[in-house]
């Protein structure tokens, strides 16, 4: 591992400490909008109660059927995390009592998950394509969500909305292999556009399709691991990151302190940035898991298997390498396939013909340049893939000057008219007529006399200044090789 | 012409649809003669306008020429199925006043075949008892009492109100559930036919769960053929229970036959116990005797996992009730007991609206489940259960039914059985079976000396209900069994 800036290490009075991050990911199947054996649908901020099935709010005599798609599309997800698929697995109860929990159990899969151990590539350096590090999964179990309280609608009662009572999760448990915050924190990113590649979750933290519980210990480097707390529920890749680095320096001030870590839940406070103890693992539930007696085993059959590996797309490693091989910078290449929006728009932009390494740098530098200003996302982006390869097209051909791009971009994009068209009507097209250029270079040379003098006395910076004159003369249509070429020869 | 009361199904499908009397008087003769047994406490809920309503339809569909299989029948159910806009209680004070906005699958399948309802019948509180003695609505009271005595027996249970409508003519056949011997020992104590089927014959859909790896819907009649008119029209595959059998219903009826040459017919060794009454095993022999009668030859096969099913049985069933039953928490549907906290209103919901045997099931089921305890327990039963499914299997190589008592007893008193052990052992015969998953059925083959009704019991390989109903036609052809509770209600 390639980390310039060394293992990344926690400071005490005792010495260096290491962090061990293991994180469970909680990711609803949002593919399939319908929960996972009911069937309801699962539309995100519906009516509090409106997206319910008698199965979900566990009426007398209801029963659970698996949902196949759900099934289907958790084990795409494992495929893509390169991960064993168990042929047969089952689905357990694990029973507690709360007033979100209709059943008064989760089903969950305890015992005998639907997908085994697999591994996650994480890049700890964008800009360097050797700085990998695998981070094992362990497992990934299909679960069902709970309903949610709410404690603001009356001044001494709960409500409770089962709109979420039943949706289809992925419980996305990795080994312990993360050693700092930022692995922690690039692990989350990767799983997430590896999610969105496979179309499984949207990973919609903020929405709460994604969250995650961290797993935190500290030890001396390379040393016994220690005990671990569990932060519940975190929901974004900042918070996650900084529950981490909060968690190691806290439990290095307890064990430095002469104390022990207790092995325990804990929240995250957001606005504090600080963890605090939920309940200790004395008060933890006996959640007496047992095998649903509702559901039998899920058996999964080679046909059912070559169709979820058939429909994978290409994945975000597979598509960097495949960049790569094209000129792309290993940078650029990871940087447009971070995002599924992004990778797709790209290939679409190679399919309609850009130059790849021409299209990764005007996409990197321009497109998510003006996105950033105008705060859109890559599928808000007014102007298509086949527009902008036109764009490049017109730079390529020389029929526009790179600063005329510039400007045809901004007005494609307050406009949405096609580039040729706005090169065209307002006559941008760029010109290599030399007698036009001739005399706007003579024009310039004869305005700024004294500039001539001194370049001639040596001060060949001002080069730059007699091009940009021109260019401006010639309101950036000229063809700047021209006027290069032109300008060198009137200077002597 | 005899009462319509006293009819078989088969007898009034065949009188209703030859026009000697109509759907509606059938309904109004049950109406009247339900409205008449209150005494028996077998209903909580009587529909006589409902069963009407099907009557009526009965009839116009007559009149069309195209009466469905059970027009003009009305049926008891019991109240562990879900019935649209009736109460749904299961005999729980938890469930009072419970009314469902569906229909059970097995229910919904009734009235598709025509059939009427005159009401919901008690039941042990969640199918969970052997005496009827559990319902928070009373213990149901058998028509029949001991020769020269007024005390009051049980019906037998968990299907107890089923059994005492179907055996005091207030219901010419009723629903019931099985999940160790609820339709079976009923039957058996009150000189009725009951079948529980192969599991996953009849959807679970809509019948409140108990033991959900266990549970199985039946019909409760009063002749074999009564039995199979009514299974065929209760079983199917119903896609929303995954355990429900996706394979065609076959022709129970039209294919009954008491002719059992080639047949063999096991008994198992393990089923005689000592402590058995001596009535109890001769009446066993004499059923081995009307067997070979028809044909049958009798062979000697061995169980030899018997003697643990009981505990195998009471370690799964409360095992999986503590959990299905986790859900009647106050919090959406049913009693709520307000209490300090969500906690206090969990406990002071639960403590009012479950009764002790349901209380002693969920504290054992909960045990069993829990840290430390579940590998001894809960693992180890499982494993016990696989070794009792492969006794079956093997036995079914030398045999194709199995012939054994049904219960240990014939009806006893009610209060007379107050250890719940002592209880328990009333499903020793039954609950094998039932955690087999086989078809099994009682048929009444005599009177004890206190001229009370006993019961033969047949269990048949996976799926072969049929020759468990042939074979228990070949009994009831040679029982001659006819004797009737006398009045008293």
């Amino acid at each position: 591992m390639a980390d310039v800036a060394g293992p990344y290490r926690i400071k005490g009075e005792t010495g260096d400490w290491e962090v061990v991050v293991g994180l469970e990911v909680h990711a609803q199947i949002t593919a399939t909008k319908s929960k996972l054996f009911s069937g309801a649908a699962t539309a995100f901020g519906a009516e509090p109660n409106t997206q319910v099935s008698l199965v979900d709010a566990a009426m007398p005599g209801m029963l659970p059927v698996p949902n196949k798609e759900c099934i289907r599309q958790a084990v795409r997800t494992g495929m893509a995390l390169d991960a064993v698929i168990n042929r047969t697995s089952r689905f357990d109860r694990k029973n507690y009592f709360y007033a979100d929990l209709p059943q008064g159990y989760q089903i969950s899969q305890l015992y005998h998950p639907l997908v085994g151990p697999g591994e996650v590539e994480i890049l700890l350096d964008e800009k360097d394509e050797n700085s990998v590090k695998q981070v094992g999964i362990e497992r990934i179990h299909v679960e069902q969500d709970a309903g949610k309280l709410m404690h603001d609608q009356h001044p001494t009662m709960s409500y409770v909305d089962l709109n979420r009572s039943g949706v289809a999760l992925m419980e996305i448990v990795s080994r312990p292999d993360m050693r700092s915050p930022a692995e922690a924190g690039a692990y989350l990113r990767k799983l997430r556009a590896i999610l969105r590649y496979v179309g499984s979750c949207d990973g919609n933290m903020e929405e709460g399709s994604m969250r995650a519980d961290v797993n935190v210990s500290v030890r001396k480097p390379d040393g016994e691991l220690g005990t671990r707390t569990e932060t519940k529920n975190v929901n974004s890749v900042r918070f996650v990151m900084a529950v981490v680095e909060h968690e190691a320096k806290r439990q290095v001030e307890v064990l430095e302190g002469g104390g022990t870590v207790a092995q325990e839940t804990r929240l995250f406070d957001p606005d504090k940035g600080v963890t605090r103890s939920l309940r200790s693992k004395e008060d933890a539930h006996d959640y007496r898991y047992f095998p649903d007696p509702d559901l039998l085993p899920l058996e999964l059959d080679e046909d059912f298997l070559d169709e979820c590996r058939a429909s994978l797309p290409e994945l975000p490693d597979a598509k960097r390498q495949r960049f790569e091989g094209l000129g792309i910078t290993a940078y650029n290449a990871s940087v447009l396939t971070a995002e599924v929006e992004t990778a797709r728009w790209f290939d679409a932009l190679l399919d309609a013909g850009a130059e790849p390494k021409q299209g990764a740098n005007w996409v990197v530098a321009e497109l998510f340049g003006a996105l950033n200003r105008r705060g859109e996302s890559i599928t808000d982006t007014p102007i298509s893939p086949e527009e902008a390869a036109e764009l490049l097209r017109l730079v390529a051909d020389g029929t526009i000057s790179g600063t005329i791009a510039k400007q045809v971009f901004e007005i494609m994009l307050e406009t949405g008219e096609a580039p040729s068209k706005i090169v065209e009507e307002r006559g941008l097209r760029q010109t290599s007529d030399t007698g036009a250029i001739d005399a706007a270079i003579d024009q310039v040379l004869a305005d700024n006399a004294d500039k001539v003098e001194q370049y001639k006395a040596g001060k060949e910076a001002l080069f730059g200044f007699f091009v940009g004159q021109t260019m401006k003369a010639m309101a950036g249509k000229a063809n700047p090789q021209i006027v290069n070429e032109r300008l060198r020869e009137k200077l002597g | 012409m005899s009462e319509i009361t006293g009819l078989t199904i088969a007898e009034l499908r065949d009188g209703f649809r030859g026009g000697e009397f109509s759907a509606r008087e059938i309904a109004e003769d049950y109406n009247a003669a339900v409205e008449a047994a209150q005494l028996l406490n077998a209903y909580t809920l009587t529909t006589p306008d409902e069963a009407l309503a099907a009557a009526d339809i009965a009839d116009q569909a007559r009149l069309g020429g195209n009466p469905l299989p059970l027009s003009g029948i009305p049926l008891g159910i019991k109240d562990l199925f879900a019935t649209l806009g009736f109460d749904s209680t299961a005999g729980s004070r938890i469930l009072g006043g419970f009314r469902p906005t569906y229909d059970s699958h097995v229910t919904a399948n009734l009235r598709k075949a025509g059939a009427g309802m005159l009401g919901k019948l008690n039941m042990d509180e969640f199918a969970m008892g052997s005496s009827n003695e559990t319902s928070a609505y009373g213990p149901v009271i058998s028509p029949w009492r001991r020769k020269g005595s007024n005390v009051g027996l049980t019906p037998g249970g968990s299907s107890g109100g089923s059994s005492a409508a179907v055996a005091a003519h207030i219901a010419p056949g009723a629903t019931g559930t099985d999940t160790g011997g609820s339709i079976r020992q009923p039957a058996a104590f009150t000189g009725i036919c009951g079948i529980k089927p192969t599991y996953g014959r009849c959807s679970r859909w809509g019948i409140v769960a108990f033991a959900s790896s266990l549970d199985q819907a039946g019909p409760m009649a009063r002749s074999v053929r009564d039995c199979a008119i009514l299974l065929e029209a209760m079983a199917g595959f119903d896609p929303r229970d995954s355990t429900s059998l996706d394979l065609p219903v076959p022709q129970w009826e039209a294919n009954l036959s008491s002719d059992l040459k080639g047949k063999r017919v096991g008994i198992p060794r393990e089923y005689r116990i000592d402590s058995v009454p001596a009535e109890i095993n001769a009446l066993w022999d004499q059923g081995i005797e009307w067997l070979k009668d028809a044909g049958a030859t009798p062979v000697e096969i061995s169980l030899p996992h018997t003697k643990y099913a009981l505990p195998t049985y009471y370690i799964i069933a409360p095992a999986e009730a503590s959990s299905n039953l986790a859900r009647y928490d106050g919090v959406r549907y049913g009693l709520r007991v307000d209490g300090e906290s969500l906690d206090g209103m969990y406990s002071a919901t639960r403590a009012e609206g479950f009764g002790a045997e349901v209380k002693r099931r969920i504290m054992i089921g909960t045990y069993v489940l829990s840290a430390g305890f579940y590998d001894a327990y809960f693992t180890k039963a499982q494993k016990v259960r696989a070794l009792i499914k492969q006794d079956f299997r093997k036995a079914f190589e030398s045999c194709d039914v199995i012939l054994t008592p049904t219960a240990p007893s014939a009806a006893f008193g009610i209060g007379e059985t107050t250890d719940p052990l002592a209880m328990y052992l009333n499903d020793v015969f039954a609950v094998p079976a039932s955690l087999a998953g086989l078809p099994a059925m009682s048929v009444p083959g005599g009177l004890d000396g206190l001229g009370l009704p006993l019961g033969l019991h047949l269990i048949g390989n996976e799926l072969d209900e049929q020759t468990v109903l042939n074979a228990g036609l070949a009994i009831e052809e040679r029982a001659g069994f006819t004797a009737r509770p006398e009045r008293w209600w």
